[in-house]
């Protein structure tokens, strides 16, 4: 099972891919609020978002899990 | 007999290193010869060895598995230990330990740098009286690369493994280029750690060239093949005098990279929007001449040579495109190594700021964030070469003082127009100080509270403001960054400083 995790701590301020969705290496995928800085954070790898584990708004911790993922 | 005896014939087993399925198992991996390893690395291909000889007379130890040579590399001579893993593996026995000891000591008499081209399995175990515990055994190898460190470039490239000991070598140069695939470094092989330890680890995560330049930071360039990490090699070499009493070659001096947009247009309006620094670093720079160290590494913070009008500067900017830019444990650690490599051989440096300030929360506390901070502040404080302070954003907090801000005594602290220079943010400084006031106000008047302060915060900290009182010396317009660092980069150049006289400081480690 593939996963995107968060790199740093903040609130998730915007989520941009659905389920469903394929992703790419390199592509952001959620931009964090934290640091009052926005921060994109972005998929190291490729698959379809199976699972997103976190809402707007929500903090997350750095290394938590944000999307699991399935092959294409 | 012949008056030679034998020479020709003695020099050609010796020079043919290990047996030939010793050579076709690293040939299946990507891995050269060392002997050719050696002349793609010296200029013309060329080089003198030393103790070529060494356990001649013993059959399967030609060299006694390590080259120990001096020779030219983009016209300055350097030294060079290369071991050759066709040769028990690369493994270290007396002869081998004492070779690499007396490549050291002519590179300290010589004052010329050194490269340790590793690919060894580590001790020769039926050997360990003779090489391991005593006056002349390993561990005067570390000590004189300590010793050594600061005085002469000492330079490792990783083509296999260094295991256990052996792995102190490359921890103790200034620079270590890893091969994807063939490069590790570890104490314990997994092996040994399924043994003693009961993990289950594959090789490659647990000491692999990728883990190393991106996780633990022990490896500072990950390179595809050997020809790429020789190359590399010979590049960086170019941006370091000879040893530490020297000052780099200056070289032909060129325009920086046409770009499509103005560096000014380069930074967002927004404060809080990302922006690529690496553009940023290229509209500045002399074209092409930038070489990243630990550009996988803690990649909020960037570290590299570059020229600036043909002269070798060093460069430490904020990425605000990775985690805001935020200062963390690994980027204060990697900003720390870097500043003291480049101080070290009166290499210039450049600070471009644009920092939110240092992360807080409780994973960097626990990771000892404060410590890490500290080494940075400490690095960059003791740093006396030239060194100019860029505001080219925001600068907030024990940020701009990690920064080389202006209490730091660069020699310049220069704010773009864009600048901006505060123990914190608007938007966190008004929460700060007015939290209780904003709870106290009904709901419909916080929004407009809220932005009148937050407006006179950002007059408070204007940059034209900070000018006036002498916080910053000057205040340059990102289009003309480039020509006000030509001069005054050279005009620092005699600059002649002892930090502090003592024996030297307890570090913060």
């Amino acid at each position: 099972m593939k996963e995107i995790k968060t790199t740093m701590a903040g609130n998730v301020w915007k989520i941009q891919v659905a389920q469903g969705e394929e992703v790419t290496p390199g592509q952001e995928v959620v931009i964090l609020e934290s640091m009052k800085m926005e921060i994109p954070i972005s998929s190291e790898v490729e698959g379809v978002v199976e699972e997103i584990l976190i809402e707007e708004g929500t903090f997350v911790n750095e290394e938590d899990v944000l999307f699991k993922l399935k092959d294409k | 007999m012949k008056l030679d005896r034998n020479w020709e014939e003695r020099i050609k087993k010796i020079e043919s290193g290990g047996a030939p399925k010793y050579h076709e198992a690293n040939e299946a991996k990507g891995k050269l010869f060392v002997r050719k390893r050696l002349a793609l690395l010296f200029d013309k291909g060329e080089w003198r060895e030393d103790g070529k000889f060494a356990n001649g007379e013993t059959e399967g130890l030609p060299a006694d598995g390590v080259v120990t040579a001096i020779g030219k590399v983009e016209g300055k001579t350097v030294c060079v230990m290369a071991n050759d893993s066709t040769v028990k593996a690369g493994s270290w026995g007396a002869k081998t330990v004492e070779k690499i000891i007396r490549i050291q000591e002519t590179a300290e008499k010589l004052k010329v740098p050194l490269f340790y081209l590793v690919d060894s399995a580590g001790a020769r175990i039926t050997d360990q009286i003779e090489m391991f515990p005593g006056r002349r055994g390993a561990g005067r190898i570390f000590y004189n690369q300590v010793k050594l460190s600061g005085m002469i470039p000492q330079i490792c490239l990783l083509f296999g493994p260094s295991a256990a000991g052996g792995a102190y070598i490359p921890a103790f140069c200034d620079v270590v280029m890893m091969v994807d695939g063939n490069a590790s470094m570890y104490l314990g092989s997994p092996r040994m750690a399924e043994m003693v330890i009961g993990e289950k680890v594959s090789l490659e995560e647990m000491g692999g060239a990728k883990m190393h330049c991106s996780i633990s930071g022990c490896g500072d360039i990950l390179v595809k093949s050997e020809e790429e990490a020789i190359r590399e090699a010979q590049k960086y070499i170019s941006y370091f005098p000879s040893n530490f009493k020297e000052k780099t070659e200056v070289k032909e001096p060129a325009a920086p990279k046409q770009m499509d947009k103005a560096l000014a247009d380069l930074i967002p309006e927004n404060q809080n929007a990302p922006f690529d620094m690496y553009e940023f670093i290229n509209g500045i720079i002399d074209e092409d001449s930038f070489f990243e160290i630990k550009a996988l590494f803690a990649k909020e913070l960037i570290t590299g040579f570059a020229r600036i009008n043909g002269k070798a500067v060093g460069i430490v900017a904020n990425q605000p495109k990775q985690k805001g830019g935020v200062l963390f444990h690994d980027s204060a650690d990697k900003a720390a190594r870097f500043i003291t490599l480049c101080d070290a051989y009166h290499i210039p440096l450049l600070f471009l700021a644009d920092v939110p300030g240092f992360m807080i929360g409780t994973r960097v506390e626990k990771a000892g964030i404060i410590r890490h901070g500290a080494k940075m502040i400490s690095a960059m404080s003791e740093a006396a070469v030239p060194k100019i302070s860029v505001v080219v954003r925001k600068a907030y907090g024990a940020g701009l003082y990690a920064m080389a801000g202006p209490a730091f005594e660069p020699d310049c602290c220069i704010a773009l127009p864009s600048a901006q220079i505060a123990v914190m943010g608007p938007e966190a400084a008004v929460n700060a100080v007015y939290a209780n006031k904003i709870q106290s106000l009904p709901e419909e008047e916080r929004s407009a509270f809220i932005q009148e302060k937050r407006k006179e915060y950002q007059e408070n900290i204007d940059i034209y403001r900070l000018a006036s009182e002498l916080i910053v010396d000057n205040i340059v317009p990102a289009d003309e960054l480039r020509d006000e660092l030509v001069d005054r980069f050279e005009m620092y150049e005699s600059k002649d400083q002892i930090f502090s006289t003592r024996k030297h400081p307890v570090y913060p480690v």
